[in-house]
């Protein structure tokens, strides 16, 4: 990849240490002369129009009254990266735009394009997307600039996935506040009252900065609210005056840069918790639903020691799995029922009334809720979602009636349940919770049997099926340092239910807000963040979800991402044709005609060519499963090259 | 469409006056009226529907569940697909191979324990 050539910019950077997220004080150069001095102007006119001729002569043999401004060494958008390049970004997802123009040069010049280093998007909706996956590896914000208008309205929908599924990103958004300075009906167009507002139902935080102290301010108070768990994205507006306009010598005196200080995650009230820890312990079937449990690999160790101690099942994922929770081969997975369950804590779950009922399904008219759990049983949460809720958007999931309910992020208090449990477990009690984690194991094992069995269904089908897509992969990457960056969903979980999965960076979950076009970049950011650990990452890639914004593929082939994506390319908007088959039904009409508005066909797409035109090489379209094996094992060899690789395989519906 | 397992696998014989299935025609009407959607095109099931290969039995209570089914599947009245339709459709889902047996796919009996 291209890098920017260091020009002796070094000595101008106001703090030595910021990356070390060390406070600083601004140097106090001596102010530069007149030809590079700066500062709001306030003459009749920044950029002249053509005068005629006898006047510009005149301009040109008499002294101005107020001399041109042409240069300065310090526009404020040094010191903007100043502050960003303090809070540690690696890297800085943009599609190009003139609102942030000073802070693009200011990175890339200034900062020496190094932490962070800008990635070329063709799409806002990528760079969200990308530092959405991205975080979900590193578990850090990547930074994304945009234009406070265009550049956010295409963003919208990855930015609504991010903070749906409580990810932290860190968006910059260019924009000119002051009506004055804008100089063409593009820079009106672009320009915005309140830039955050289109998304502010959906960020955790916001601010406009009117002062380059009050963005440093804001800069990193903005990044410490993003990462304090219920984790979000988060929305600062740079001024493109403040970026473009020379640092006034009165600043250049008192900027500084405020130290960043994490908040620690809240914690569940330790009475609470020590209540809940008696109801496990007593319990005789308990269980404990995961949903966004583990934001760090210290999750998946602590609910691990949890499920062991109390031999209890963990349910991680119903119908999305939505982080890397818990080894996908534990004896404790997905055993017991909650239909028979007498205590069930569900850590970070979105919608846990769908858990404990049965609602109509979508085939049937009017609407009813059965609960599905025993008389008398008991139900807790550990969650954060009331520490971050907004009123528009219906991300809560329905009321549920439970009977302890416990504020705080479960990764976090896990450490005092553990501790409660442990103490409240008596040698007779132990025993017995032993005795029953032999049968969880016993049952475990006979649900992954069973799940064999289902794989070798149509296992020799044209279109491939999902299992054999999945069980091929998995024969040759068993012994890599592998790691899923999509969602399995669409292809029936197939993965989770085949593969090893023991690493919280083996998987990196569902979008958060089902809203597609997240595959393809979230695949490529987590990638990039897999890259510098040496990791194999795969990602299996539904046709629909490229179609949002393909340009992504050209990201990862600039940027010399490693990955391999290989096609689940059903042809279809599959959900919806069979939203639309279950409409007809309901019609008493033709089922047939489900496909019109939903199929990807007529012509079928060769993304095979689609991504050797982006620079990615292409493999494909595979439709025999026999012809597997030598393309992954083809692919494989492309990524460990250093490069993106796709295959196009031709699939069942999931 | 999707049908249920356990109905399908249960009931009466089919009535001696229930049409006789083609499987050919059924195969087509399969794929047209969208039973592959949730059932995969070669019945193997999955997250949206039961498998049907080598599990649907008896046509009376095939027509029973495709016109009344439990659980998520619409339901297909005749208005949709005739008593025909539908034991085509039966007589080609009847025609679906068995899958081989796990110890037989080397990929997969190597993930048993």
């Amino acid at each position: 990849m291209a890098r920017a050539t260091r020009r002796g910019v070094g000595r101008r950077r106001f703090l030595k240490g910021a990356a070390a997220g060390a406070a600083a004080l601004v140097a106090s150069p001596a102010l530069p002369d007149a030809q590079t001095a700066s500062g709001p102007q306030t003459g009749p006119s920044r950029q002249p129009a053509p005068a005629p001729s006898g006047a510009l002569a005149a301009a040109e043999t008499s002294a101005p009254s107020k001399p041109d401004v042409y240069t300065t060494d310090k526009p404020g958008s040094d010191f903007m990266a100043d502050v960003l390049k303090s809070l540690d970004f690696e890297y800085v997802a943009a599609n190009p735009g003139s609102s942030f123009r000073g802070i693009h040069e200011s990175l890339i010049n200034y900062g020496d394009n190094t932490k962070p280093e800008l990635l070329t998007c063709c799409h806002e909706e990528s760079s969200v997307a990308m530092a959405h996956g991205y975080a979900k590896i590193e578990g850090k914000p990547m930074l994304v600039m945009a234009h406070g208008t265009v550049g956010l309205q295409h963003a919208s929908m990855a930015v609504y996935n991010a903070y749906a599924d409580r990810v932290p990103v860190y968006l910059l958004l260019g924009n000119i506040f002051d009506v004055a300075w804008r100089r063409s009906d593009v820079e009106w167009t672009h320009s915005v009252q309140d830039a955050a507002a289109m998304v502010r139902d959906y960020t955790k935080w916001d601010d406009a900065p009117v002062s380059l102290g009050h963005f440093a301010e804001s800069g990193v108070r903005a990044y410490k609210i993003a990462m304090t768990p219920p984790q979000g994205p988060v929305v600062i507006v740079a001024d493109a005056v403040l970026q473009e306009e020379g640092i006034t010598a009165e600043d250049r005196r008192r900027l500084r840069v405020p130290r960043l200080s994490p908040t620690s995650p809240p914690v569940g009230d330790p009475e609470a918790v020590a209540q809940l820890a008696r109801m496990l312990v007593a319990a005789e079937s308990p269980i404990i639903v995961a949903g966004r449990v583990a934001r760090t690999p210290a999750g998946l160790t602590r609910l691990v020691e949890l499920a062991e101690l109390l031999q209890a099942p963990v349910h991680d994922g119903r119908q999305f799995v939505l982080r890397m929770n818990f080894p996908t081969r534990h004896p404790l997975k997905n055993s017991g029922s909650v239909a028979d369950a007498d205590v069930i804590l569900a850590l970070e779950v979105p919608d846990f009334f769908q858990l404990t009922h049965r609602q109509t399904p979508v085939n049937r008219f009017g609407m009813d809720a059965a609960l599905l759990t025993k008389p008398g049983a008991k139900l807790a949460t550990i969650s954060a979602q009331e520490l971050s809720t907004r009123n528009n958007y219906q991300d809560a999931g329905r009321y549920n009636e439970v009977d302890l309910a416990i504020s705080g992020d479960p990764e976090a208090t896990l450490p005092t349940l553990i501790e409660a449990c442990r103490r409240l477990i008596t040698p007779d009690r132990r025993r017995a919770l032993d005795a029953r984690g032999a049968k969880l194991a016993e049952a475990s094992r006979r649900m992954r049997d069973v799940k064999l069995e289902e794989a070798a269904w149509g296992w020799d089908a044209s279109p491939i099926s999902t299992a054999r897509l999945s069980a091929e992969l998995w024969n040759q990457i068993k012994n890599e340092d592998w790691s899923l960056v999509s969602d399995t969903t669409f292809v029936s979980h197939w993965p989770i239910h085949l593969w090893d999965f023991t690493k919280h960076y083996q998987f990196i979950g569902w979008s958060g807000a089902y809203g597609i076009g997240y595959g393809a970049p979230a695949a490529v950011g987590a990638a990039l963040a897999n890259r510098r650990h040496g990791r194999l990452s795969i990602n299996i890639q539904c046709d629909g979800d490229l179609n949002y914004a393909p340009g992504v593929l050209w990201t990862a082939a600039h940027h010399r991402i490693p990955l391999l994506t290989i096609m689940h390319n059903n042809r279809a908007y599959h959900q919806e044709r069979m939203y639309i088959t279950d409409m007809a039904a309901r019609a008493n009409r033709d089922v047939s005609r489900s496909n019109i508005g939903n199929e990807l066909a007529d012509p079928f797409i060769d993304y095979a060519s689609l991504a050797k035109a982006y620079g990615v090489q292409g493999i494909g379209p595979i439709v025999n499963p026999a012809d597997l094996a030598p393309a992954i094992k083809r692919a494989i060899e492309i990524v460990k090259r250093g490069e993106p690789v796709l295959i196009d395989t031709v699939t069942q519906p999931r | 469409m999707v049908l249920g397992v356990t109905v399908i696998a249960s009931g009466a014989q089919a009535p001696a006056t229930a049409p006789t299935g083609n499987a050919e025609a059924g195969k087509r009407l399969y794929e047209k009226h969208t039973c592959f959607f949730c059932h995969g095109t070669a019945g193997q099931g999955g997250t949206d529907g039961a498998r049907l290969a080598v599990v649907a039995r008896n046509l009376q209570s095939f027509t029973r569940y495709v016109r009344q089914p439990s659980g998520r599947m619409p339901a297909f009245t005749d208005k949709i697909l005739t008593d025909q339709e539908v034991a085509d459709i039966f007589a080609y889902v009847r025609s679906l191979p068995a899958a081989k047996p796990v110890k037989d796919i080397p990929l997969l009996d190597q993930l048993r324990r």
